[in-house]
């Protein structure tokens, strides 16, 4: 067993525990900062995957803006208090049954579609900011553009909806 | 270091990615508070990065890791129109329990 084997089963383990921890702490503040550690541990399966671009650019979206939006709206509405309402308990077996079966069904499907001999794949290089780079500012030119456009709409869409209503 | 492609077989990204959104869509069902939904959908979105990243590696191709880079921008346009919606909400009836909106059930 490798290193890299090693690495990547406490990466998962961890990613894991901090997404059950997500759903299942009662204050809404630990579930941001579980959240932050679970995007924490996916950016090291990113580096893992020799994908250094997204692991960058993961760790300074989700963990720096998402995740600190998410904090400040947690304090601005004040809801660090463990005094949400919980559903029925009839409700919740359905919901963790649910889910379950989910998980069930997407592998049952997903078994028969595996490669039954595992070779492993060449060390590839696409990963890297030079190839990246290269992929997205010449053949994606124009989506990079219109997510500038979705980004510019998306915050006036916010101002707009958070403001405050003057009249009336 | 040896890489991660060549010693961990890709079938465990996809049970790995595959049991981190069941998680999302329990939390989904599981909690009332609609921030906690919020984040629950970024776990989702979250584990298809990673199942891309994983695709995208192992077979050697960049565009999956272009992909996830504009999933990325929406995710983060989506969270920033999402948490506006909550705040206006909450400004209107004083809570974020996902129960009280019900009135556009009907």
């Amino acid at each position: 067993m490798g290193i890299s084997q090693i690495i990547f089963y406490m990466l998962a383990a961890f990613t894991l525990l901090s997404a059950l921890f997500v759903v299942f702490s009662k204050n809404p503040i630990y579930s941001v900062l579980w959240l932050i550690l679970c995007f924490f541990s996916i950016a090291g399966h990113f580096v893992m995957l020799n994908a250094q671009f997204l692991a960058v650019v993961h760790i300074i979206v989700y963990s720096g803006a998402i995740m600190v939006l998410f904090l400040f709206t947690v304090m601005l509405l004040n809801l660090n208090s463990e005094t949400e309402p919980h559903k029925p308990t009839l409700l919740k077996f359905a919901a963790v049954l649910s889910g379950g079966a989910l998980f069930l069904i997407i592998i049952a499907a997903v078994r028969s579609t595996m490669p039954a001999p595992y070779v492993a794949p060449q060390l590839s290089e696409v990963g890297y900011v030079k190839n990246i780079g290269m992929k997205l500012y010449r053949d994606y030119t124009l989506p990079f553009e219109v997510a500038s456009i979705l980004f510019l709409s998306a915050m006036i869409g916010s101002v707009v909806l958070a403001k405050k209503e003057r009249f009336n | 270091m040896e890489n991660s492609i060549q010693s961990v077989p890709q079938n465990w990204y996809l049970l790995l990615s595959t049991f981190m959104f069941c998680i999302g869509v329990m939390g989904v069902l599981l909690r009332r508070n609609a921030i906690i939904i919020l984040m629950c959908i970024e776990l989702m979105l979250n584990a298809v990065n990673l199942l891309l990243v994983s695709y995208s590696s192992y077979a050697g191709n960049a565009e999956g890791q272009v992909f996830v880079f504009f999933i990325m921008v929406v995710a983060a346009a989506e969270v920033a129109v999402g948490l506006a919606l909550l705040v206006s909400i909450y400004r209107n009836v004083a809570s974020t329990d996902i129960d009280i909106l019900n009135r556009m059930k009907w």
